[in-house]
C-alpha cells in the first residue's frame, strides 16, 4: 500500500479512536461491559472500520491487511478489550465469510456486519478443546426436517468473544466424526436451539464480551454451510494465519499504549531533584520498550504487505498463509510476549502509581496478558513455528 | 447557488511550537499540520447549507505549497464537491508569507474564474498569522456585503438573502445581507464532522484542479501586495515570571497599593 495513504488511515483511525473509544476505556473496564450511551459498533461502523478487507461491493474499504493491522493497533492503543472485541467481528467473523461464504451468503451477512448493526463472532474452541482443536465434540448431523435439508447441532462452544452480543456466528463441528472431518455453520442467534450461557468474568480485556455457546438440536439449513461439507479444517486453518496476523496489532497497540502513558510521567516525576526519565536505569526500560514497540510493528507490517502484494496479484491467499504459517505465529508470539513485559515495565516505571487503579498500567498488563492465551497460546504458537522450521 | 470555501494549512492546533533559529516563522519542519479550524467551520457551514438543499456545489479552494493539497483531500473527505488549489510557495504565516490582501486578490480571481457563487464561506481568521482580515478585504475587492464572526448563518428571501448572528463584544448582532457575500465564521457557529474512512479513501483518487497567480491574472497585483508587509520579527512570548508570597493579608495589601491596584 502507498505509504502516504496507509499515514492518513493510520491518522484518521487514530483521531477516531482517541476522540470516540479512549474516553470510554477506564469504564469498559470497571463495568465489564461496553458503555450504553454510545453504540461503539455503529460508531467504528460508521467511521468504516469494519470492512478494511472487504470489498466494495459489501460495504468494505476494499484495503488490506496491513492497513487492518493498522486499525487493530490503533483501536488497541485506545482500548485493547474494544479492540479484541472489534478484531473477533472484523476478522475471525467477517474476513472468513467474505473468504469462504458464496455469493449469496455474503450478500445477506456482510453488509449488516460491516455497518455495525450485528454483531460477529467465531466459536472454535470449547471446554475441553482449546489448543487441541480436533479433538472438539461439538458435531452436526444431516437431516431432514419437513423436507428441508439441514444439520442438527449439539455440543458446546466456550471462551466466545462477543459470544454474548453476535447476531451472526462461524461455528465449527464435526460432521464426520469418525474421519474426524469438520465443517462451518454461519449460525444466526435466532436459530431455535440456539443459546448463549453466562458471560465470563475475566482477568483482562473487560467489556470484551466472552461467554459459552450452548447447542441443543439447533437445526440449521444446508445453505449455511460455510465453505465445502467437511472442509472445515481448511475454512479453519487458512483463518488461523489471517487471525494471528491481524491480531498482532492488538499487542502492538498495548505497547503503544505503555509508551503513551510512561513517557509524560517520566519527564515530569521527579526525584533525587530531577525528572526521573534523566535516568539511565529508567531510560533503559524506555529503550527497550520502544525497541520491541518498533520491531513487533514492523515484523506485523512486513507480512501483512507479503498477502497483500500477492492479493493484488490475484494470487491465493491460502497458499500464502501456507507459506507464511510460521512468519504469522511469530508475529503474535513476538508481539503479545513484548506486550506483557512492557505493561510490566510501564508498571515498573510508575511505581506505587503503576500499581493504582487511577492509572490504566494495571489494565494494560491485565489486557496484554490475553493474547499470550487467547487466538493459541504462546505454547501452541512456538509448537507450531517449530514444527515447520525442522519440516522445511 | 454554488459556495466558495476557502481552506488554509495551518500548523495543527494541538501541535507544540517553536520559533525557528532566524526569528521569522514558527518552525514548521517537523509539526503536523491541519485544516485551520475556523475553516473547517466554514466547511461544516457550506455542507449543511447543501444538505438542506440552500447549495447546490461546494466548492473548496486553497491558496498554498504543494502540501496544501492535504487540506483540499480533507475538504473533500469532508464532502466538498470539488477542489481548487492555487499553488503559491509564500503561503502561511511569519516573514514572506502572503498577506490578508494578496490572499484575498487571488481569492476573488478564483470567483471570476470558477462562478458565480451566492456565497464566499471563510473562517473568520487562521490559527497561524490571526490576520482576521481576508474575507474583509475579499468583500470590498468584490463591493460586496461582509457579515463576518458568524455564529448562526441562514438564507432567506427565496435564496436572494442571508440572516447572519455576528458575535460582537456587545453581544450577538444580526444583520441581513443581500447575496451574493462574504460570510466569515466564528467559533460557535457549528461542530465540524470527521472524515469517514470510505469518504477520506475516495478523496485521494479525486482531481484537484490546479492554478497559480500566473494563470488567474493576477501575479503583478499579488506580487505587489506581498511587499507592502513585512514581518520584522517572530519571537516567544515571556515566560511567566514567578509569583511572590506575602507574609500576611496586610503586607499583601500594601503590595496592592504600591503597584496602584487598589
Amino acid at each position: 500500500m502507498d505509504p502516504a495513504a496507509l499515514a492518513e488511515f493510520r491518522e484518521a483511525v487514530r483521531d477516531f479512536a482517541s476522540r470516540v473509544v479512549a474516553p470510554h476505556a477506564v469504564a469498559i473496564d470497571e463495568n465489564n461491559s461496553f458503555p450504553s450511551d454510545v453504540n461503539l459498533w455503529k460508531e467504528m461502523g460508521d467511521m468504516g472500520l469494519h470492512g478494511v478487507t472487504v470489498p466494495d461491493e459489501y460495504g468494505g474499504l476494499d484495503m488490506g491487511y496491513e492497513a487492518h493491522v493498522v486499525a487493530m493497533e490503533e483501536l488497541s492503543r485506545a482500548s485493547a478489550s474494544v479492540a479484541l472485541s472489534y478484531g473477533a467481528h472484523s476478522n475471525l467473523c467477517i474476513n472468513q465469510i467474505v473468504r469462504n461464504g458464496n455469493p449469496d451468503q455474503k450478500a445477506l451477512l456482510v453488509p449488516p456486519l460491516v455497518s455495525g448493526d450485528h454483531v460477529g463472532a467465531l466459536a472454535m474452541s470449547e471446554p475441553n478443546a482449546g489448543s487441541d482443536v480436533v479433538s472438539m465434540k461439538c458435531r452436526a448431523d444431516a437431516t431432514n426436517v419437513r423436507g428441508e435439508a439441514g444439520y442438527v447441532i449439539n455440543g458446546n462452544k466456550m471462551w466466545i468473544t462477543n459470544g454474548p452480543t453476535a447476531q451472526t456466528l462461524v461455528v465449527y463441528a464435526k460432521t464426520d466424526v469418525e474421519n474426524n472431518r469438520i465443517t462451518a455453520f454461519l449460525i444466526d442467534k435466532d436459530m431455535e436451539g440456539f443459546r448463549t450461557a453466562q458471560k465470563l468474568d475475566k482477568l483482562g480485556m473487560r467489556g470484551s464480551d466472552t461467554c459459552e455457546l450452548v447447542f441443543e438440536d439447533c437445526f440449521v439449513p444446508a445453505d449455511r454451510v460455510l465453505g465445502e461439507v467437511h472442509g472445515g479444517v481448511y475454512v479453519l486453518m487458512s483463518g488461523l494465519d489471517l487471525e494471528r496476523l491481524v491480531l498482532s496489532g492488538g499487542p502492538i497497540g498495548i505497547m503503544q499504549a505503555c509508551l503513551d502513558v510512561t513517557l509524560p510521567y517520566v519527564r515530569e516525576r521527579k526525584q533525587f531533584g530531577k525528572p526521573i526519565g534523566e535516568m539511565q536505569l529508567v531510560q533503559a526500560k524506555l529503550a527497550d520498550m520502544f525497541m520491541k514497540t518498533n520491531s513487533a510493528r514492523a515484523y506485523s507490517a512486513s507480512i501483512a504487505k507479503q498477502f497483500d502484494t500477492m492479493k493484488q496479484a490475484g494470487g491465493d491467499l491460502v497458499a500464502m498463509g501456507r507459506k507464511l504459517r510460521k512468519d504469522c505465529a511469530a508475529s503474535i508470539l513476538f508481539s503479545s510476549e513484548h506486550a506483557t513485559q512492557c505493561a510490566l515495565d510501564a508498571v515498573q516505571l510508575l511505581g506505587g502509581n503503576g500499581y493504582v487503579n487511577e492509572y490504566p498500567t494495571g489494565r494494560l498488563l491485565r489486557d496484554a496478558k490475553l493474547y499470550e492465551i487467547g487466538a493459541g497460546t504462546q505454547e501452541i504458537r512456538r509448537i507450531l513455528i517449530g514444527r515447520e522450521l525442522v519440516r522445511d | 447557488m454554488r459556495i466558495l470555501c476557502a481552506v488554509k494549512r495551518v500548523v495543527d492546533y494541538a501541535a507544540k511550537i517553536r520559533v525557528n533559529a532566524a526569528q521569522t516563522n514558527v518552525d514548521t519542519s517537523s509539526v503536523k499540520m491541519s485544516m485551520n479550524p475556523f475553516c473547517e467551520i466554514a466547511l461544516e457551514e457550506a455542507l449543511r447549507l447543501k444538505e438542506a438543499g440552500i447549495a447546490t456545489e461546494v466548492v473548496a479552494v486553497t491558496v498554498g505549497p504543494d502540501a496544501a493539497k492535504d487540506t483540499l483531500r480533507t475538504a473533500m473527505a469532508m464532502g466538498a464537491d470539488h477542489a481548487v488549489h492555487v499553488v503559491h510557495e509564500s503561503a502561511g504565516a511569519g516573514a514572506g508569507a502572503l498577506p490578508p490582501l494578496a490572499v484575498a486578490r487571488v481569492l476573488s480571481a478564483v470567483v471570476d474564474h470558477a462562478g458565480p457563487f451566492g456565497m464566499v464561506l471563510a473562517g473568520k481568521q487562521a490559527i497561524d498569522g490571526d490576520n482576521n482580515q481576508t474575507g474583509q478585504m475579499l468583500a470590498a475587492l468584490r463591493g460586496w456585503p461582509q457579515a463576518t464572526f458568524a455564529s448562526s448563518v441562514s438564507v432567506t428571501d427565496g435564496g436572494t438573502h442571508a440572516v447572519v448572528t455576528r458575535e460582537v463584544d456587545a453581544g450577538l448582532e444580526t444583520v441581513k445581507v443581500p447575496l451574493p457575500a462574504v460570510v466569515t465564521t466564528d467559533l460557535r457557529l457549528n461542530e465540524p464532522r470527521y472524515a469517514k474512512l470510505p469518504m477520506i479513501l475516495k478523496a485521494r483518487k479525486r482531481e484537484i484542479e490546479t492554478l497559480s497567480a500566473e494563470t488567474l491574472n493576477v501575479k503583478d497585483h499579488v506580487d505587489r501586495d506581498q511587499g507592502k508587509l513585512h514581518v520584522r520579527k517572530v519571537s516567544e512570548p515571556p515566560a511567566r515570571a514567578g509569583g511572590v508570597k506575602t507574609k500576611d493579608m496586610d503586607e499583601f495589601i500594601n503590595m496592592l497599593r504600591e503597584k496602584g491596584v487598589l
